[in-house]
């Protein structure tokens, strides 16, 4: 089913959403309506033209491609299922995502990441083809961020990359440390992606941008860890 | 330990009375209490104690009673013994200072300066016994607009309410900070008194889930369990902005109380300290919190309200005169008294106002700006009686949020240790040989005699006013008079100096 977003409010269109019957649907010259396909679950969304905020929020399986650029808070708390942006995502990317992938061609802003978590097997991933704005995995609790640095010259990523981060991993690829690490991670250099999970979520990355595996496969990466099982411990006393 | 830090009580055994049978050692989970086999005799380590009374309780003989220690310092008036040891503790760690519950310090309680109506001659007193009573109340917008479909029936444009049988509900509370069957008998007493309990930010644990008509599920900044079934499963939805024992500050749960099915349940790693910031950070504005209130609403189709909760702090009134216009249904506003599991001790003791005055300023600024039936206010922050709760109701709040009071009725007695995860009450640990001790049944059964009976008293000091329905008592000043306050805390309160007439 097509619906026509124009000069629709968000709460029209989600509801639109909402109540379509068909299992595929194509949302047309989107223009900024926020929370699309908020908790949905089973369906698979395209859509063309820009969303506003809040896009997949609380996505609970559902699958979005967007043929454009997302706007703040992309898949914020998103639970299962799959976004592909095929431009830039904005600030907050996967804020507090527990499931479910995230895969973006261009670059993404502030706060990607941020409250990532994961248990047993929800291991929620985010796939980053340029660059990542600063505070990139802000209190990350689990999963995985990839930054892939596509024609990015200097530093993937921003400053203050994985502040407060207490769990799962981030991946860059560059030759070099970003500078401004905080205290909390540790970083390991890596000559090519190891099997598993993270290599075929950058092989899945490239197949969906159509992009040279080689590429991206076999160049160094760094990889964050947090360097302390309790980084918070040190800092209080009982009274 | 700094070693300048001396018990602060002594556990007093009576030799006589004391059978040996070690019922005290094998209950605390501090180990103050063992066995000296050389003596053959019972001996305790002061130094460990909390003061918890778990001891006292269960001994068979009553042997035992734990005093606080007359050992002192040179007696200093501005240098107290605990500035001194808080000092000491400092210099010893290098650490912020943490404390769990309340503010125990001498504070003004302004529910203590301000005394009920009564009714004398004119209008009446009613008998809530005789005649019916209304204690029930909604929580939600009051602003639906009268709409007729093409036959002239009336459209049901009702926004989402909660209902509530007693104007009391349990305030939030995370499963990690309280255990499984502290959780458990929440939601049962809930359930049977018709009102809420609220999981606070730690997600719920899926056995939960059947109490969802009786269930506030809250979303903070770390969106700990946070999910679909999570929000569609709740009768509401509370985001955390604030809490009243720490405004501005995150959630911090020790990572000692970071078990399997906590670790399952936020979906964080084991044994971890769990952080929520400060902040949320897609909120730096009202319109920011107004995305999150919708962000909720369309995720759950409009069907459930949505509230915020806030700190009662400086600017409480324009806060929330801004909450009211982000699309949320109901404000709870938290004072500085309120509880906590851990908060850093100088927050918790200088920063935020009391709950009386935020809340008696908030409901005028919303009269004032016409918006007060935008959002229902629900007032928290050491609502310590049925007392507190009709000046709560008198001052402009649609009901209240019991949270310390309802540890005390499950059995806690306020030892102030929550944060060391060691509760010998089984109510603020998650060490599965203390959760057993709490029993849901009886500890729910507890809950609902004391809202029962808080309810019944209400009824009674509402009859006392002549007032048989306690929206008729909803920011009705007039019931309330002040003693022992100032001009400007008269003025903030807005109710008069007790003696004078309208």
């Amino acid at each position: 089913m097509v619906i026509e977003a124009e000069g629709k409010t968000f709460a029209a269109l989600n509801s639109e959403v909402r109540a379509c019957e068909d299992s595929e649907i194509l949302i047309k010259n989107c223009v900024g309506q926020r929370y699309i396909a908020a908790g949905l679950s089973k369906k698979s969304l395209a859509i063309e033209g820009t969303p506003g905020n809040a896009l997949g929020a609380y996505l609970n399986g559902a699958k979005i491609l967007l043929r454009g650029n997302a706007q703040e808070a992309t898949g914020d708390t998103m639970n299962g299922g799959e976004i592909v942006v095929c431009g830039n995502a904005g600030d907050a990317t996967g804020y507090a995502m527990r499931g479910g992938e995230i895969f973006v061609r261009g670059d993404v802003g502030y706060r990607c990441g941020i409250h990532m978590k994961a248990y047993k097997e929800h291991k929620p991933a985010i796939v980053v083809g340029g660059r990542a704005g600063s505070f990139l995995g802000e209190y990350q609790a689990g999963g995985i961020l990839i930054i892939l640095g596509k024609d990015v010259k200097g530093s993937p990523v921003g400053n203050f990359c994985g502040t407060g981060m207490h769990g799962g991993e981030i991946y860059l690829r560059c030759n070099a440390l970003p500078k401004l690490l905080p205290a909390q991670v540790k970083a390991e250099r890596l000559e090519s992606l190891p099997e598993g999970k993270v290599k075929s979520l950058v092989q899945k990355w490239c197949e969906l941008f159509k992009e040279q595996e080689s590429e991206f496969l076999n160049s160094s990466y760094f990889r964050l860890i947090p360097n302390s099982e309790n980084p918070y411990k040190q800092m209080y006393t009982v009274n | 330990m700094s070693m300048y830090i001396q018990p602060e009580y002594e556990v007093i055994r009576n030799e006589q009375r004391c059978i040996n049978c070690r019922a005290c050692e094998r209950q605390c989970a501090n180990e103050v209490h063992f066995f000296d086999p050389k003596t053959g005799k019972m001996n305790t380590d002061d130094a460990k104690c909390v003061n918890c009374h778990r001891c006292v309780c269960i001994c068979p003989t009553h042997a035992l009673k734990i005093v606080r220690s007359d050992d002192t310092y040179k007696v200093n008036a501005n240098w107290s013994k605990q500035t001194i040891n808080e000092v000491y503790k400092q210099a010893d760690s290098g650490g912020v200072l943490l404390s769990s519950m309340g503010n125990p310090n001498p504070l003004v309680s302004f529910w203590d300066k301000m005394l009920i109506n009564a009714s004398q001659v004119t209008n009446p007193p009613i008998d809530p016994l005789r005649e019916p009573m209304e204690t029930q109340v909604c929580l939600g917008k009051r602003t639906a607009k009268i709409e007729r479909d093409a036959s002239g029936k009336l459209k049901n444009t009702l926004l989402p309410h909660l209902e509530l049988k007693v104007p009391i509900m349990f305030s939030a509370m995370s499963y990690g900070s309280i255990s499984y069957n502290a959780h458990a008998s929440l939601a049962r007493a809930a359930q049977e008194l018709g009102t809420y309990y609220n999981t606070g930010e730690g997600g719920l644990h899926k056995d939960f889930y059947k109490y969802g008509k009786n269930t506030i599920v809250q979303v903070a900044s770390g969106r700990f369990g946070v999910f679909k079934d999570y929000l569609e499963n709740a009768a509401a939805i509370e985001i955390k902005m604030g809490q009243g024992a720490k405004p501005g500050i995150g959630g911090h749960l020790p990572g000692t109380k970071i078990s399997s099915d906590v670790a399952e349940t936020r979906m964080i790693p084991e044994g971890v300290d769990a952080i929520s910031p400060a902040p949320h950070h897609d909120i730096y504005s009202i319109e920011d919190l107004r995305q999150l209130v919708y962000s909720l609403k369309e995720t759950t189709s409009y069907k459930k309200p949505i509230i915020v909760k806030i700190a009662a702090v400086h600017n409480v009134a324009a806060i929330a005169s801004g909450v009211a216009r982000s699309g949320a249904d109901i404000i709870a506003i938290d004072g500085y008294c309120g509880g906590t599991g851990a908060a850093p001790t100088r927050i918790r003791d200088n920063v935020g106002i009391p709950i009386e005055l935020a809340l008696a300023a908030v409901d005028q600024r919303l009269r004032e700006e016409g918006i007060r039936d935008e959002i229902s206010i629900v007032a928290s922050g050491s609502v310590r009686s049925s007392s507190d709760v009709v000046k709560a109701i008198a001052l402009g709040a649609d009901a209240c949020y019991i949270g310390t009071a309802a540890l005390l009725a499950m059995g806690c007695h306020l030892c102030r240790a929550c944060q060391q995860g060691k509760c010998n009450w089984g109510i603020a640990t998650q060490r599965p040989d203390l959760v057993k001790r709490l029993n849901p049944e009886t500890a729910s059964k507890n809950l609902v005699n004391l809202v029962t009976a808080w309810d019944r008293e209400i009824q009674e000091m509402m009859g006392g006013m002549g007032i048989n329905s306690i929206e008729a008592l909803r920011g009705n000043r007039l019931m309330l008079r002040g003693i022992g306050l100032t001009d400007t805390e008269l003025k903030v309160l807005g109710i008069r100096y007790a003696g004078e007439s309208i």
